[in-house]
């Protein structure tokens, strides 16, 4: 048979182990760098000369000449402002992209998604409960109260879907609908009932998704976990591959699935919830990143995960800076970005998984 | 070439009782043929031999060691499964599907090796599925993607292997070469089928199921008699043998009791 020429009804080619690692070194490098370009954009123009060696200074490196001490508030803008938010943007950005990737194989379901499927829903009703019932005070409570409510919003999403067990697409994502609606309905109820139209107004923008509250707790919080939550899903690599077809399948190649299926659940549900903890509810991501990295490499997950997991960082922080910069001095959530360009790759999904 | 025995083997779902107190014995790369009309029990037995589903009573053993007594990792690195229909939204390659069947061997952060990359160009090879091992699952023919399934299954080296009505959705020429291939393995082969011409011609020994219980059991000679498919099909046939081959030969006349010959479509 002839060599044939590459098509779009071709998968792509195999790639070897060399090419995946070239890919994850490429993603890498380009993660760094939109940390540190991320860093230079803003409303108060700071050159590179500026910020470079005050995010040289956070890595630990000096390799940069000593600056100029910059004034006060500029530092401040830089140190407690901006490296974080670009940190924690990273951070969501990660969490909800290997979520995505997680929760498409595990639920044997391309449209799956953390938001999609409520979860960030009820973290904002868990965040609410605190904020306007006045359970515990400050914004560690209200980070608290959201991943609470991810974690039950999650748990019911579960028992409703039968512990994953339901594979058609149509039914996950209604369920999903379902669940998220409740707890939008719950959060209205509370926020009418007890709220002040200040608190209120807070509010909505983190319902919206949005970075802008970003600070050091919250970054180290947020990272820690979704760190861990990285490397320990990276080792159900081998099972979310075997889930390709089916349960029973993946039993018949050697994976314990309730095992990995109860693990992978537990920590894309924690991933989430801590994300959305931090950040309010963010859309689309967990299924535009991994969809793309899909089309653009391999879908096996050994480098999937990994890959998923760099391009989604990479791919939020610039959503941010656009969102933060682009009408300034007016900042749009960066949860309404995502969005607008969400909800037209979905489309592109289900016309990809239609065929 | 593995021993598969069961014993006493029945299992029921909410109250329906499957599979009442099923014997098999396969052994030495035998072919061994389940039959029985749908929903007589062959899916159900072959998910209990392959330890899917837990049997309510009985005892599944691989070389005399009990089902139970195996991880499912070293269960995979003997016993293949290749089920029935199976799908998947994923857009993996012919190969990427082939490299499944390395997973029981392979560890959490392992790259393929190149023995496993030679494994899984013979198994490619064998099934005569090579040229197109690029192409995505989604653009495969039902066929293509039974040999894809089967060359996953010979990546696991598997001593013993389990086959639900492969040969579905086969051409008669890709029917007779799977069946073929199975035949020259060394692998012993439990396989579920509809044809009864094919498992009088491959199979070593036949288990009738009806309505989950083995009905009859044995050669193909002692099992295919005109009675028994009549009582278990409900089809009048005539049995014989093909003069050439002398292979025995099942011809379809009627639903019983219609009593007249009907043409086969």
């Amino acid at each position: 048979m002839m060599t044939m020429p590459v098509t779009a009804d071709q998968a792509p080619p195999r790639s070897g182990r060399a090419s995946r690692v070239v890919l994850l070194i490429l993603a890498a490098a380009g993660l760094l760098a939109s940390v540190v370009g991320a860093s230079l954009f803003g409303t108060a123009n700071l050159g590179p000369l500026v910020v470079v060696p005050r995010a040289g200074g956070l890595v630990g490196r000096g390799g940069s000449p000593p600056a100029a001490p910059l004034p006060r508030l500029l530092d401040a803008l830089i140190w407690e402002s901006r490296i974080p938010r670009v940190l924690l943007a990273a951070a969501v950005g990660i969490a909800l992209a290997v979520s995505g990737t997680v929760l498409q194989s595990v639920t044997r379901n391309a449209l799956a998604d953390p938001y999609l499927l409520g979860v960030s829903s009820g973290a904002s009703t868990g965040a609410v409960a605190v904020l306007m019932l006045g359970i515990g005070a400050g914004g560690l409570s209200l980070s608290a109260g959201a991943f609470i409510g991810a974690l039950v919003s999650f748990g019911v999403l579960l028992i409703l879907l039968g512990g994953g067990r339901v594979a058609n697409p149509a039914r996950v994502v209604l369920t999903g609908v379902l669940v998220s609606q409740f707890f939008a309905a719950v959060t209205s109820v509370v926020l009418m009932v007890s709220g002040d139209a200040n608190s209120t107004r807070g509010f909505t923008y983190w319902l919206l998704g949005s970075l802008a509250g970003a600070r050091w707790q919250s970054v180290i919080i947020t990272g820690v976990i979704v760190l861990i939550g990285v490397v320990v899903v990276q080792f159900f690599a081998p099972a979310l591959d075997a889930f390709t077809f089916g349960w029973d399948s993946a039993a018949a190649l050697g994976i314990n699935v309730t095992a990995a299926r109860i693990w992978l659940m537990i920590l894309t549900a924690v991933m989430t919830a801590a994300a959305v903890a931090a950040s309010g509810a963010i859309g689309f991501l967990g299924l535009l990143v991994p969809h793309a990295v899909r089309i653009m490499a391999s879908p096996m997950h050994r480098g999937l995960l990994p890959l998923s997991a760099l391009v989604g960082a990479t791919f939020l922080i610039w959503v941010d800076t656009f969102a933060r910069t682009a009408f300034s001095p007016h900042e749009l959530p960066a949860g309404v970005i995502t969005a607008l360009l969400g909800a037209p790759a979905f489309a592109l999904v289900l016309r990809r998984v239609a065929s | 070439m593995g021993r598969i025995t069961a014993t006493g083997l029945s299992w029921s779902v909410k109250g329906h009782r499957l599979l009442h107190d099923i014997h098999l014995d396969a052994r030495d790369g035998q072919i061994v043929g389940l039959l029985g009309p749908n929903g007589s029990g062959k899916t159900t037995l072959l998910r209990l031999l392959a330890g899917l589903r837990r049997p309510d009573t009985g005892t599944v053993r691989y070389d005399g060691t009990n089902l139970r007594d195996l991880n499912r990792r070293s269960l995979a690195r003997r016993l293949a499964v290749v089920e029935q229909d199976i799908s998947t939204h994923d857009h993996v390659s012919v190969r990427q599907v082939v490299e499944l069947g390395r997973t029981p061997f392979r560890g959490r952060f392992d790259a393929l090796t190149t023995h496993d990359q030679q494994i899984i160009d013979a198994a490619l090879e064998r099934t005569n599925i090579t040229d197109k091992q690029h192409r995505s699952w989604h653009t495969l023919s039902g066929g293509e993607r039974q040999r894809t399934q089967l060359a996953r299954a010979l990546a696991q080296q598997p001593r013993e292997i389990l086959l639900d009505e492969p040969t579905n959705h086969l051409d008669i020429r890709h029917q007779l070469e799977l069946l073929e291939l199975l035949t020259t393995l060394e692998i012993t082969c439990v396989i579920a089928l509809h044809d009864l011409n094919l498992a009088a011609r491959y199979c070593d020994h036949i288990v009738m199921l009806d309505h989950g219980r083995v009905v009859a059991a044995g050669t193909p000679d002692i099992v295919l008699t005109a009675e028994l498919i009549a009582s278990v099909y409900g089809v009048d046939v005539l049995v014989d043998r093909e003069p050439t081959t002398g292979v025995l030969r099942v011809t379809y006349l009627a639903p019983t009791g219609i009593g007249q010959p009907v043409n086969q479509t």
